[in-house]
């Protein structure tokens, strides 16, 4: 079984490493009526050292990947060209860290409603591919940690 | 004040009390800021339009801070943890008003603040004023905001600290982003209790 499986991963590692990036506990934070931005948060793997390199939802005007870090006590965020995935151990976009901004919402992010986005990674080589996903809304009061059931664990 | 320098005088001011508290027994999670020449109180605009300042809420131990509501992380984390906060203490949580002022008032409208609050607790309040006043504020609170323009729109960098006053209004203390629910609650617990 685990030959197999092994096995099979080689064979897919051999046709494109790409096809690997894989996406868990995709969500974004619910929006309150007149709200207009929002965050979406995942965690991404890959065998293979890859790149975010962008977004896009049709439920935003504006898609753009965000840091957001603490500077002595200052809230700072500023959008990013790329997120890395380094091979084995992914990247987690979470709150207090990176996540994909949605801007310019074209409607209300309700609790329990499914927003598609689009991801473009891009692999060592340059090649690029997109990554459906489709992202559960959480309530706007979500904790940062919310939902997030073991799994891959960056260290920070 | 430049922010700059407001955030510098800051700095200062935790310094200076955090090195010269001394023989107080009282320990706290957040800076003991008592006795502060700055943060001693606001006038801002509720969502139906009505003017609230600090002597509003006395008898009340009033958490306040800033942020905006286009913010994904930061101000939810905060709201959460204030809600959190509050809901540790039971009955005494009842004795808290969460205060919530925006840094961003031209993107935060009357209607938007009472909708971003509500969705965290019915009692929570949304605070703003014009941009000369929310500047008069955040000097006040040596808080530092800037806009950082980004294409057609913008985000706004912040201080991410959380002001505690006591019930006779007086600020006591100033809690960081970093701490927990638990901590908040546990400070606010210990500012009753030298009241009683």
């Amino acid at each position: 079984m685990k030959r197999k499986l092994i096995g099979s991963l080689l064979a897919l590692a051999a046709t494109s490493a790409l096809a690997q990036v894989t996406v868990k506990d995709p969500w974004v934070r619910a929006t309150v009526p007149h709200q207009t931005a929002t965050g979406a948060f995942m965690q991404l793997s890959s065998p293979a050292d890859a790149k975010l390199v962008s977004a896009s939802s049709p439920v935003a005007g504006v898609t753009e990947l965000h840091e957001m870090k603490m500077e002595k006590e200052i809230m700072k965020m500023r959008p990013v060209t790329s997120i890395a995935i380094p091979a084995g151990k992914g990247a987690e976009l979470k709150p207090g860290g990176y996540h994909v901004m949605l801007m310019n919402l074209k409607q209300q992010m309700k609790e329990g409603d499914t927003v598609p986005i689009t991801l473009v990674v891009e692999g060592k080589d340059g090649k690029r591919e997109t990554v459906e996903v489709k992202a559960t809304v959480r309530p706007v009061n979500a904790p940062a940690t919310g939902g997030d059931h073991g799994g891959m664990h960056m260290k920070h | 004040m430049t922010p700059m320098r407001s955030l510098r005088a800051l700095a200062a001011a935790l310094c200076v009390t955090l090195c010269g508290c001394g023989g107080n027994a009282q320990s706290f999670n957040g800076v003991d800021v008592t006795g502060a020449d700055w943060g001693r109180g606001f006038s801002l605009q509720d969502p139906d339009g009505r003017t609230r300042t600090l002597a509003d809420f006395r008898g009340k131990y009033v958490l306040l801070f800033f942020g905006y509501t286009q913010c994904p992380d930061v101000c939810p984390t905060a709201l959460v943890r204030a809600k959190e906060a509050k809901d540790l203490l039971g009955a005494d949580g009842e004795r808290v008003q969460v205060i919530f002022v925006t840094v961003d008032p031209e993107r935060d409208t009357p209607e938007l603040m009472r909708e971003y609050t509500a969705a965290f607790d019915a009692s929570f309040l949304g605070l703003r004023a014009d941009l000369a006043g929310t500047k008069r504020v955040a000097s006040e609170f040596k808080v530092f905001y800037e806009k950082v323009p980004e294409g057609a729109s913008y985000t706004v960098n912040h201080s991410a600290l959380t002001y505690v006053f006591d019930a006779q209004g007086h600020l006591r203390l100033v809690l960081k982003h970093t701490q927990t629910a638990e901590q908040y609650a546990a400070d606010l617990r210990a500012l009753m209790k030298q009241a009683s």
